[in-house]
């Protein structure tokens, strides 16, 4: 089944309701570090990096330079570099005015998101997913901005879980199916936290490294079974 | 042009290249098997190193509350599946845990 625009919007909106807390909790940080309204969308709508943004803003309130913030954003949003890498290899033929936008609207969650959707990728679905995405991001930029905290703070605190909730939940139909998943997925995280935790490297670059790390064991593991496969689904 | 404007068109630039990129090198290219493979794992393996450990502290000083939060979103997600059910459950009982205290 080839993904189409409606499958988009079903599948962006548990990322529409992961962002729209945290989008407003970077509004209400960005005034209260003394931001105007449009510089505050300014990062949503140009930067649109999730943590970096909460980062570069605290960096701001204690005077850092700005060669340093933009160096903290590189190591922590390299990873989407190997992100959109494996997102393409996937689709062919995307066309040259599309691939500005689709590369624009990758983040975490519209690539783990589409990459286990169910069927074939397309522009229409990967472009709707990433707009549903980034339009949660501004507005809610925009709102925390504006009105500042208008849920309950234990409302506003208990949504931190959200979109670790939607990885869980992305994973686990794959850790039924393939026990590679489990595998993968949990020595990538043990990685993740030796670097992290034992060898104290940012996060940026402890998260690259463990994917980086972990799918080339996976290809060491599981490459020769499936050229295996290869080979016999050509015989 | 002032500091923050300076801050976000940097800041621009570094995350949308990254991303950007390997659109133009990988998309619609024969690739070799073993790159292929590579790519192909790196949604576990990204997903792995998004959950752990960051999950854990997803609610601030409260790594248990955490846990049964990503437990439910676990549980819901094994028997029912989707991701709208999950992240709702999760979200509702770390509130009613919050709430209670």
């Amino acid at each position: 089944m080839k993904l189409q625009s409606k499958h988009g919007i079903r599948d962006g909106l548990p990322i529409v309701i992961g962002y729209f807390p945290i989008a407003m909790a970077f509004g209400i940080l960005a005034k209260s570090g003394g931001l105007t309204i449009m510089e505050t969308l300014g990062f949503s709508l140009f930067v649109y990096a999730g943590a970096s943004q909460f980062i570069a803003v605290n960096m701001i309130i204690l005077g850092s330079g700005v060669g340093e913030i933009v160096l903290a954003t590189l190591l922590l949003n390299f990873r989407h570099f190997l992100m959109s890498a494996s997102l393409a290899a996937k689709m062919d033929n995307i066309k040259g005015i599309a691939k500005p936008i689709l590369g624009f609207g990758v983040t975490d969650e519209a690539f783990s998101v589409a990459s286990f959707a169910e069927g074939t990728l397309s522009e229409s679905y990967l472009s709707t997913l990433e707009l549903f995405a980034y339009s949660s991001w501004v507005l809610g930029t925009g709102t925390g901005f504006m009105i500042g905290g208008i849920l309950p703070e234990v409302l506003q605190r208990s949504m931190d879980i959200g979109l670790y909730a939607m990885f869980v939940a992305i994973l686990v139909p794959e850790l039924k199916k393939t026990s590679k998943a489990l595998t993968l997925a949990l020595l990538s995280g043990v990685v993740n936290s030796v670097f992290y935790y034992i060898f104290n490297w940012p996060q940026g670059w402890s998260i690259v490294i463990a994917i980086v790390l972990v799918s080339l064991i996976g290809v060491f593991i599981y490459g020769q079974e499936s050229s295996d496969q290869e080979v016999a689904s050509h015989e | 042009m002032s500091n923050i404007t300076l801050i976000i068109l940097g800041m621009f630039l570094v995350t949308y290249i990254p991303r950007l990129i390997p659109f133009y090198m990988v998309s619609g290219r024969p690739l070799p098997l073993k790159l292929k493979l590579f790519l192909e794992f790196i949604p576990y393996t990204a997903l792995g190193a998004l959950l752990i450990p960051g999950s854990f502290t997803a609610i601030s000083g409260m790594p248990m509350v955490s846990v049964v939060g990503l437990g439910v979103a676990f549980g819901l997600s094994w028997k029912k599946g989707g991701l709208i059910a999950p992240v709702i459950g999760a979200i509702t009982i770390i509130s009613i845990i919050l709430w209670l205290q």
